[in-house]
């Protein structure tokens, strides 16, 4: 093996910039066989892995990456089932660098082992080959489980609660399973393909799908009660769009990320006029944050068309939260980041659409709470970015459509849900909730290892009782 | 799916009626909520207000205004079709408090949305006095059951072909005149929910009026819908669709609904030429 170690991480062979700047096809095009033998032969097989530790999950890293090694790639996958259900996913979306590749000890002196891009090969090849039989079902207990959203958080609850012999209804708002991963996360990151084959892996499986209601509205939680089920899990995600609050914001031209990337990924309005949703094509687009969202509606416009994509964030470039991989990925599309700014009006024309945005310059200060340094306001040093479009993706709070007509179920202050961190259960009785809607805005992996506990935590009450 | 079990045309075609198994939302929805439905998988989301729910059969029932190409797609869909999906209620059910002296003023198509308030209002105890107008005599839709939903009628047709010639807001000026209008409720075209507001502002008669910004999820999501109301920001699809009139920015509003005129005109053009339509 110490050959191999020498060898360097194998990079993600991935469409050319220029062209895929235009098109809505997956970014990183995976690797061959090859390339993942060859990279997972780098491996050391820590006897103490601290890629593991990195991981949320706990996934057994070492263990499948040495299958990869061997070439048995049936292995690996079931290796990664073990504690994942959604690789494909997580392969693509996880913030590795700063998970289990963080930890890796190859990444003190050289590259960690690229465990994201082995992962999203062992999942993609059983994907392709269909090589392994789906997990068997424990006897039917005939318990009932009512989980609410259809996230990544949802959908582990509901795998894990099927394996376990509970019957289980997933209810959905939106017309289409997946959460974030199909109406937020865009096509040439995720597959929308890839999200519905996990879904319907699912539904293979027993969990029963229904979209179209909106707990709140069509049921409340009292009523899943009285219709019979045993226990309800709340998985609806921190979907409600936070806005700035200058002047202007109702501006034509103005949209949340959320309104811009429902249309172009769940209406799929990037295919306008062949599908019936509108979206808006602007030539100058401005985009405010950095987060994932941000990099994500950024690179939308840029595929929508755009001549210019501005990316406008008030700290600097190590302070960005997105995924290094993203932040990358759209300087390498040509996006223009303009940064230590800070937007404090929309500038219209007369007939109310924008025109262009007012902003200032920031300096750095002393840290602030989040650890991070404080942007503080230059004096004077107001400019005007014109743009046509303008999206704002700074963040999104907890929706209280739910929560409202729950009114036992204890809030915290930002009106997220209180629950147990290692349970998952929340303050009203046979109620639990996990992802978003209690950490706030997180990631993928977070939301599914909330729904791992509740999962075991739920099967647990169902056995044994409050 | 939804299907659909009757189907009606009113006002020449231009406006169409249907009534649609949805047993969930028919036990649930009260006067003033709002559906939104999909026709076909590549269809847009567009809300549209019930004007009719049955509990018992387990069916709501839409009125929409033939104007672009989903609701063309829609009125394509006969009886024993179905929708893909039809998602509610939603919004907020209106605020009915009996024993007032009410006046519910409808333009166009908001007839349909204002008729099961009227009657909710009337069954509360209000004394209800209706004025619904339109372009003409032949898109006027509704008037038996507005009669049936109301104490006093007065009809308005731009043209004079039916009823009084001229404007809604004419009759109403003469009512608020008259005096002892405790509340206005208008629900129609934007502007004539405009102007009703600046006149009863006038006479200081609180009204409500229901609103109609551009959706998509309805469950405050997207903040599309986004309305200035009293120099506030509210999300039309959760803290409305009905809004005092007197606070609303109806400009804003008016601007915002144009956001996708020009595409909207290509879609329906695109699929014209297709032959799809
Ligand atoms: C654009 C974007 C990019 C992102 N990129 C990344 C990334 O690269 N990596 C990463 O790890 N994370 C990323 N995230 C964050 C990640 O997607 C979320 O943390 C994760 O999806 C949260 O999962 P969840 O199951 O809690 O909720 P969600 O995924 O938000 O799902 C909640 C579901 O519940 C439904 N729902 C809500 N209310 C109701 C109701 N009342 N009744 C019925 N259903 C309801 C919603 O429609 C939705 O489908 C991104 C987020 C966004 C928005
Ligand atoms: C809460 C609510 C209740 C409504 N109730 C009724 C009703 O009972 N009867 C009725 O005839 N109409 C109703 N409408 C209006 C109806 O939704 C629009 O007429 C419809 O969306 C037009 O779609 P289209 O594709 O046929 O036309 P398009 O050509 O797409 O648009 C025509 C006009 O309709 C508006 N519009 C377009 N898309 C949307 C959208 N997604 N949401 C809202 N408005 C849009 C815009 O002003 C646009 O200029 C309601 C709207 C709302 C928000
Ligand atoms: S830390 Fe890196 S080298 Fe060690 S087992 Fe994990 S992936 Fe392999
Ligand atoms: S329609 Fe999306 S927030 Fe109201």
């Amino acid at each position: 093996m110490g050959a191999a170690n020498q060898k360097s991480r194998q990079a993600m062979p991935e469409q050319d910039p220029h062209v895929r700047a235009r098109n809505f096809e997956e970014v990183p095009l995976g690797y061959t066989p090859e390339m993942a033998i060859a990279e997972a032969s780098r491996c050391l097989q820590c006897k103490n892995p601290l890629c593991v530790q990195g991981c949320p999950v706990g996934v057994a890293i070492p263990a499948f990456i040495k299958h990869i090694a061997d070439g048995k790639f049936d292995l690996a996958i079931g290796k990664i089932w073990e504690r994942n259900s959604l690789p494909a996913v997580c392969g693509r979306v996880c913030p590795q660098e700063a998970q289990c590749e963080g930890n890796c000890i190859l990444g003190r002196k050289g590259a960690a082992v690229a465990i994201g891009n082995l992962e999203r090969f062992a999942a993609d090849w059983e994907r392709a080959n269909h090589a392994c039989e789906l997990p068997s079902r424990e006897k039917a207990t005939g318990k009932k489980v009512a989980v609410v959203g259809s996230g990544p958080s949802g959908l582990t609850v509901a795998g894990d609660l099927i394996l376990k012999g509970h019957e289980v209804t997933i209810f959905e708002a939106f017309h289409k399973p997946g959460g974030v991963l199909v109406y937020g996360i865009p096509e040439f990151r995720l597959p929308k393909e890839i999200v519905a084959s996990e879904v319907s892996c699912l539904q293979a499986q027993g969990a029963k799908i229904e979209c179209d209601v909106v707990v709140g509205r069509t049921e409340t939680v009292d009523e899943l009660f009285e219709q019979g089920f045993d226990a309800v899990y709340l998985g609806v995600g921190a979907g409600l769009p936070r806005f700035m609050n200058i002047p202007g914001e109702n501006m034509v031209g103005v949209l949340s990320a959320n309104e811009y990337l429902t249309r172009a990924n769940l209406m799929k309005a990037y295919l306008f006029p062949q599908v019936d949703t509108p979206i808006p094509h602007g030539r100058n687009v401005v985009v405010l944050g950095a987060g994932n969202v941000a990099m994500d509606s950024a690179r939308t416009a840029m595929r929508l068309g755009a001549e210019k994509v501005s990316i406008v964030y008030r700290r600097s470039r190590d302070e960005m939260p997105a995924r290094s991989a993203e932040i990358h990925h759209a300087e390498e599309e040509g996006l223009h980041f303009e940064l230590l700014s800070n937007p404090v009006r929309y500038l219209g024309d007369e007939k109310g659409r924008l025109i262009g945005i007012e902003c200032v310059r920031m300096e750095l200060g002393e840290p602030d709470s989040s650890g991070r340094r404080r942007p503080v306001v230059v004096p004077g040093s107001e400019f005007v970015i014109e743009c046509d479009l303008a999206i704002v993706a700074i963040g999104s709070g907890a929706n209280p459509l739910l929560t409202r007509s729950t009114p036992d179920l204890p809030l915290g202050k930002s009106g997220y849900i209180i629950a147990n961190p290692e349970t998952g259960k929340t303050g009203k009785k046979a109620v639990w909730a996990g992802g978003d809607i209690v950490t706030g805005a997180a990631t993928v992996i977070l939301a599914m290892g909330a729904g791992r506990k509740a999962a075991d935590s739920i099967h647990e009450y169902l056995t044994w009782g409050w | 799916m939804f299907r659909i079990i009757k189907r009606e045309e009113m006002a020449g075609g231009t406006v169409v009626l249907n009534e649609i198994e949805a047993p969930r939302i028919a036990v649930k929805a009260r006067p003033g909520q709002f559906v939104i439905l999909k026709a076909n998988e590549d269809g847009e989301r567009i809300p549209l207000t019930m004007a009719e729910t049955d509990p018992a059969k387990g069916t709501i029932t839409v009125i929409y205004m033939v104007v672009g190409k989903s609701t063309e797609l829609f009125s394509r869909l006969q009886v024993g079709d179905s929708y893909q999906d039809v998602i509610g209620p939603l919004g907020q059910p209106t605020h009915i408090e009996g024993g007032k002296n009410v006046v519910c003023v409808g333009g166009g198509t908001g007839v349909a949305v204002l008729h099961p308030i009227a009657r909710g209002m009337k069954e509360a105890g209000c004394r209800v006095t209706s004025i619904i107008g339109a372009r003409n005599k032949d898109l006027l839709i509704l008037e038996d059951k507005m009669r049936l939903a109301s104490h006093d009628l007065h009809i308005c047709t731009d043209d004079g072909s039916h009823g009084r010639k001229g404007f809604v807001t004419e009759v109403l000026r003469e009512l608020l005149e008259k005096g002892g209008v405790d509340q206005v409720v208008a629900i129609g075209p934007v502007p004539m929910m405009k102007f009703v507001s600046l006149l009863t502002k006038e006479f200081g008669v609180p009204t409500m009026v229901s609103l109609n910004p551009i959706m998509i999820d309805g469950t405050g999501m997207c903040g599309g819908c986004r309305v200035t109301v009293g120099g506030e920001t509210k999300f039309g699809c959760v803290d409305g669709p009905e809004f005092d009139g007197h606070k609303v920015d109806f400009d804003e509003l008016i601007l915002r609904l144009q956001a996708y005129t020009e595409q909207e005109k290509l879609s329906y053009h695109v699929c014209k030429c297709k032959g799809e339509l």
